[in-house]
Parts: C-alpha cells; sequence; structure tokens
C-alpha cells in the first residue's frame, strides 16, 4: 500500500528536527511493509508547529505536529487520525485561517522544485500575461498596484521599473536583494526554500519590463539551504525554457556582511569589491551592476510580483491601509508563542498581531516591548501597540516597519543592553565611509555605559551624537541607528537608571 | 604552502573568469577547497582576474566569512542578534565561549571547533539558533550545542 505524506525541508523545520521525522517515518513505514512516499515541501511558516506533517484527506491536508521521532509509531498505529498531536485540517488553524496568502500562495503546500504542481497552484499566470503585454503597460500595472519595496524603505517599484525601463544602456540588469540581514526575519528565506519559481517569475516580469538579460540574486551565506535550493531551481527553470539565451539568472553569495544589503555596497559586492555604500546619484537604475541601469529590488518585492499580473493591479490594491497596499509578509519572533510568518493585508495593529494571533511570549511573562524593522527599527512599548502595521503609520509612531519583521521581548529585557547592542552592531557591521557612524558608535556604547553607570552628563551626550549620527551618516546603518537607541530610552527610561530627568 | 595550492587557486580563479565581478564567487570556491584563502595564493589570484594582490587582500579583509588561516575542524555559527537575545543568546554565548575556552572567532586548543558569532540565521522564530556547518539548529542549548560541534571533530 502507497502513502503519502508531506514534511517540510525548510531550514527552520530542519532546526528543529524534520530531518530526523524523516527518517523515523522511513524507518516505521519499511517496518510496516507501506510504500511511502514523503515530499518535501515549504513550510507553512507556522514555526511553533514545526516539524509539522501534513496528510490528504477528502482533498484537505490534515496536521500533526510539533513531532518528535518517538511520536511516529503511534501516529501509524492511530492510522494518522486520532493522535494526541492532531491538529485537524492546516488551513483551518487560526494563525493560518486569517491569513492573505498571495506571496506565500504556494508555500508549503508544494514541492520547490515541481514546475508541474508549481503551474497548477496557479504558477506562471502572471508571467503568461506579461508576455502579451507591452514593457510599459507591465510598469503601468506595476505602478496602479501601488506596490512599494518591501526591503524596507519603502519605494514604489513602478517608478523604479519605469526608471530602468527609460534610461539608456545596451544591457540592463535585474538584482534581487536576498541579503535579508535584519533580526527578526526570514521570509526571503522561507519564499526561496518554499516556492523557488516565484521569485523567478517575478524576476523574469521584471526583466521583460526593463528590458534586462540578466538577473542576479545576491544570497546571505548564513542561508545555505536557501542558496541550494535556489540553485537547484535555476537548472530546473533552464531545462523548461523559462530561463534561458533571452534571460538567465545567476546567483550570488555574500560573505557575512551586513552592510552589503544596502543596494549600492551589494553592487560593489557583486562586482567584488569591497562592501561599501556609493554616494548616490548615480542612482542605481541609471548605473548600477557593472555600469549597467539595475533595478535592485527585495525578494518579496519581486516575489509580489506574479501574483500582481496574474490576478490585477485592482486585486492586489483592494487589500491594505492608506498608502501601504497589497499584502506584507509579516515576520514575528522572539520570545513568542506562536512565532512564524503571517502574510496579511497592510494595516493590523500591533497589539492585535503579536497577543490576538501570536498569543504573546513564549516564556508567559509579559510582553514589554516589540522591535520592528530590524536592528535598526525602534522599540515599540505596549502603549503604542494600537499603531497599525503600515509605511506611514510606524513612522508616524517614531518608528519604521522595515522588512516587517517584530522581534518579541518580555518583562525580563533589560532595554539598556539593548541600546547599547544596537551601537555595537553599527560598529561592528560599519562600512567605514563615514565618521559618525563608524566613531560615533563606538562612543555611543561608551556613553550609553556612562549612563548605566549613572552619570547625569551622559544622556546629553548620547543626544547630541545621535543627531550627529542622523544627519552625517551617508545611509541607514548610522543614519538609523538612533532608532532603537532613542526609542529604548525614551519609552524605557527606568532601564537606564534614572536617566530622564537628565534627557528631559 | 605548496605550489600545488596555487596551481589550484589558479585553476578556480579561471574557472571562474568569465563572470561578471567573479572575485567573491572565487573567494568562496577558495575557501569551500582549503578551508581558509591562502595569502601565499593573493598574487596567482590577482593576475587570473586582472587584479592587484592588495586589492584581493581589501576584499578579503573586509568580508566577516573569509579567513586567511585555517580554522577548526567544525564551524560553530551562533547567532546574536536580537531576536535571539530574546531567548537568551548573550547567556548563551557566554556559556559556549566559557566551554570551549575561545573568544569569539577562536578555534580550540585542539583545533577541533572555531567559534565564530552570526548577526541572523533567518531562524529567529526557533531563538536561540546557531548552524553547525551547513546544520541547521533551534531552540538550542550549550550542551547540545557543545556536542554537536565536537561530534565527529575530535
Ligand atoms: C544597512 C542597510 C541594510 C539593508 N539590508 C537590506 C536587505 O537585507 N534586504 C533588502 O531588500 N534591502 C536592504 N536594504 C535596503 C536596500 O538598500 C534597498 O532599499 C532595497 O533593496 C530596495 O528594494 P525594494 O525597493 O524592493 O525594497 C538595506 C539598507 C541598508 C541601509
Ligand atoms: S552610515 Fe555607516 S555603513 Fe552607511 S555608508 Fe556611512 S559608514 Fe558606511
Ligand atoms: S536573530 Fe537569531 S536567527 Fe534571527
Amino acid at each position: 500500500m502507497s502513502l503519502t505524506l508531506y514534511l517540510p525541508l525548510d531550514a527552520a523545520a530542519l532546526a528543529l528536527g524534520a530531518d530526523e521525522i524523516a527518517e523515523a517515518l522511513r524507518t516505521e513505514a519499511e517496518a510496516r511493509g507501506l510504500d511511502l512516499v514523503l515530499k518535501r515541501t515549504g513550510t507553512r511558516g507556522m514555526v511553533w508547529l514545526e516539524p509539522l506533517l501534513e496528510i490528504e484527506e477528502n482533498g484537505l491536508r490534515m496536521g500533526f505536529g510539533p513531532l518528535e521521532p518517538a511520536d511516529v509509531p503511534a501516529l501509524f498505529d492511530s492510522a494518522f487520525e486520532d493522535h494526541p498531536k492532531a491538529l485537524g485540517p492546516v488551513e483551518q488553524i487560526p494563525f493560518f485561517a486569517r491569513q492573505t496568502r498571495l506571496a506565500f500562495a504556494r508555500c508549503g503546500i508544494v514541492e520547490p522544485l515541481d514546475l508541474d504542481a508549481y503551474r497548477a497552484q496557479g504558477g506562471m499566470k502572471g508571467l503568461e500575461r506579461a508576455m502579451t503585454m507591452t514593457p510599459e503597460e507591465i510598469v503601468a500595472e506595476i505602478t496602479a498596484s501601488g506596490l512599494r519595496g518591501r526591503g524596507g524603505a519603502g519605494f514604489p517599484t513602478g517608478i523604479k521599473w519605469k526608471t530602468v525601463l527609460e534610461a539608456e544602456g545596451a544591457r540592463k540588469a535585474v538584482v534581487c536583494n536576498a541579503d535579508e540581514g535584519d533580526s527578526g526575519t526570514f521570509a526571503d528565506r522561507m519564499l526561496i526554500e518554499g516556492d523557488p519559481f516565484c521569485l523567478i517569475e517575478g524576476m523574469a516580469i521584471c526583466a521583460r519590463a526593463v528590458g534586462a538579460d540578466r538577473g542576479y540574486v545576491y544570497m546571505r551565506s548564513e542561508y545555505p539551504q536557501a542558496i541550494a535550493m535556489l540553485d537547484a531551481s535555476l537548472r530546473v527553470a533552464r531545462e523548461a525554457g523559462i530561463l534561458g539565451d533571452h534571460f538567465d539568472i545567476e546567483d550570488r553569495v555574500g560573505a557575512g556582511s551586513y552592510v552589503c544589503g544596502e543596494e549600492t555596497a551589494l553592487l560593489n559586492s557583486m562586482e567584488g569589491k569591497r562592501g561599501i555604500v556609493r554616494p548616490k546619484p548615480p542612482l542605481p537604475a541609471h548605473k548600477g551592476f557593472m555600469g549597467r541601469p539595475t533595478v535592485v529590488n527585495n525578494l518579496i518585492t519581486l516575489a509580489s510580483v506574479p501574483a500582481i499580473l496574474s490576478e490585477g493591479a485592482e486585486h492586489y490594491r483592494s487589500f491594505g491601509l492608506g498608502r501601504s497596499l497589497g499584502t506584507v509578509p509579516l515576520q514575528i519572533a522572539g520570545n513568542v508563542r506562536y512565532g512564524g510568518l503571517f502574510e496579511a493585508a497592510f494595516g493590523m495593529t500591533i497589539g492585535e498581531l503579536v497577543e490576538g494571533v501570536c498569543g504573546g511570549t513564549a516564556s508567559g511573562r509579559p510582553v514589554k516591548a516589540v522591535q520592528i524593522g530590524g536592528p535598526l527599527g525602534a522599540y515599540f512599548p505596549r502603549s503604542l501597540f494600537d499603531t497599525p502595521l503600515g509605511y506611514e503609520e510606524c513612522d508616524a509612531a517614531g518608528g519604521l516597519i522595515g522588512h516587517a519583521g517584530l522581534v518579541v521581548f518580555d518583562d525580563t529585557v533589560e532595554m539598556g543592553a539593548m541600546a547599547r547592542f544596537a551601537m555595537e552592531f553599527c560598529a561592528v557591521e560599519s562600512c567605514g565611509t563615514c565618521t559618525p557612524c563608524r566613531i560615533g558608535a563606538v562612543r555611543g556604547m561608551e556613553t550609553i555605559d556612562r549612563i548605566l553607570a549613572g552619570d547625569p552628563a551622559a544622556p546629553a551626550i548620547l543626544a547630541d551624537l545621535c543627531e550627529t549620527m542622523r544627519a552625517g551618516s551617508l545611509c541607514a546603518l548610522g543614519g538609523f541607528t538612533p532608532y532603537p537607541v532613542e526609542s529604548a530610552l525614551r519609552h524605557f527610561p527606568e532601564d537606564f537608571g534614572g536617566a530622564r530627568e537628565a534627557a528631559e | 604552502m605548496t605550489t600545488d595550492i596555487i596551481a589550484r587557486c589558479r585553476g578556480i580563479a579561471a574557472a571562474h573568469a568569465h563572470l561578471d565581478g567573479p572575485l567573491l564567487p572565487v573567494l568562496h570556491a577558495v575557501q569551500e577547497s582549503f578551508g581558509h584563502v591562502p595569502v601565499a595564493a593573493y598574487p596567482a589570484l590577482a593576475e587570473e582576474l586582472g587584479l592587484s594582490a592588495a586589492e584581493i587582500h581589501g576584499v578579503v579583509s573586509f568580508y566577516p566569512d573569509f579567513r586567511t588561516e585555517p580554522g577548526g575542524r567544525r564551524v560553530l555559527r551562533v547567532c546574536r542578534a536580537e531576536a535571539c537575545q530574546a531567548m537568551g543568546a548573550a547567556a548563551l554565548g557566554e556559556d559556549l565561549k566559557a566551554r570551549l575556552g575561545v573568544e569569539w572567532h577562536g578555534t580550540t586548543e585542539d583545533g577541533a571547533v572555531t567559534l565564530e558569532p552570526a548577526y541572523c540565521l533567518g531562524l529567529c522564530a526557533c531563538a536561540p539558533a546557531a548552524l553547525v556547518d551547513d546544520r541547521p539548529l533551534g531552540r538550542v542549548t550549550a550542551d547540545r550545542l557543545e556536542r554537536l560541534a565536537r561530534e565527529g571533530s575530535a
């Protein structure tokens, strides 16, 4: 008898023992004389349930998790029904049911390298439609969708593509920024490991829109599984003729530098140089990789494109809030009970997500702070939990949404230490071009130490230093490090030993 | 340093020379082959790629991943970033340094393990996280990490 099961191969699932479960399933199936077909998919993004095993019954995928190898024999005994780890239909789990999955529509469902399954689940419809349109029409569709960059800055994607379309150049390039260095983020990784053709399709559409003959995916060395999956998917796409002489994609791998996620440092790195930030102008759209007009987009920006083309701009912009249109893959991590990836329309509040959907902290203690947007993002206290998750909304609350990672901390966190870490991170990762960033961050660490030691003069010095970093930095590494530092100080003065009076 | 290694580095460089911007792919391939980027190979790499040895040095020294001396038989990358800190990564890091008797970037005396800091491994929803070579690990303890890092590398 044959038995088909689905089990993720996503790095987070592996990190929690998915391969050990696979091994136990094979052993058990063999012992029982069953012919096991084990399909390794991406993850659904419900990381607290990993390893999450699925079986299809009457058209529904039923889940079991989080599994340990010792659970496996009883699973077979129960004929994959009544088991203590049974979760029922996976798509009816509230965390999943409440999502709107556009970019992640197939992630966790299909085998990542199965092109037929990709097509059967709606893949390639966007590219097929794009092939019937002129470049100008594609750009207009992206502009109309309201799509903005998911890498952090929220720049309108249609305008960027239009600039490259109109730029003079014998050759043009599309660069996917998959450097994903922000703590608390893993959407890029999860998409590549779970549905790499979605990225390839998005890049192919972009190439057609701007007239590029070459695409590059800049990956990070911290993601070995994603790199292997991308390479494999590129081979499949080449064999299928999706990639070829007309448009091909190469992968490039970074080497542990955070600042290489900044688009001009990234281009330097791809060219084989030190990852140093370039002054703008020229914009990458005019003079990017090897001097060619280049689109640099975040991976999620590009992976959002196929659904916009297949469903239409109107459909996409029917989701969202204000000027933040469409969906965003929110990533909730750190000390959180139900952590993972939650793709939803912009506009849910921080509190609704963190406490409503994600159940508060893993430790069971009260949530004290949520850092949003990575190491350059602000710490939000509970009093700001009614802030809707959107570009302008987070900005108005004194922070930024960035690549949409939310890191949850319980009440044992010491915000003075977190502020100091923000400065330390900036010092470690600075590319060295600007003095306020390179030297200021080191001074910042020292000054925070002085505040924590009770020096009454130090808070004013720190405020000054932050102002200098904001004003005198070429990129957001130096320029935005004041966000986590000052938000920690502003919202949690008690963690700085009574620094409040002096700071105000 | 044998001439053989230099010749092989030259071969790696030649195999990538057709790329636009070949240097990082070359350095990764060299490090993959030898566990580090031998300084003695800079002139050969430079010649194949039309660069100067000083430029190669500049690039190698910029990127944290590249090492010019051999590391341990296993590399243990432990995340120090915020989401992992929310789950105790700071104490984990201190504990590991003490157990292995090294600072960050250090290699144990017996050459078994190199301890490297990482700033996010994309495993933030199962923090604290680490990589032992390429193997991802979530919700780790110092005990388990030390054991896995030493396993088969003693
Ligand atoms: C220090 C620094 C690090 C960055 N890291 C990333 C990153 O890892 N991924 C990313 O997409 N954008 C990153 N960015 C933003 C990029 O510079 C750029 O805005 C983005 O790739 C543009 O794509 P988008 O318009 O699709 O967002 C970073 C910026 C800075 C200043
Ligand atoms: S702010 Fe820092 S990282 Fe950015 S360009 Fe200046 S020195 Fe480099
Ligand atoms: S912050 Fe540690 S894995 Fe992301």
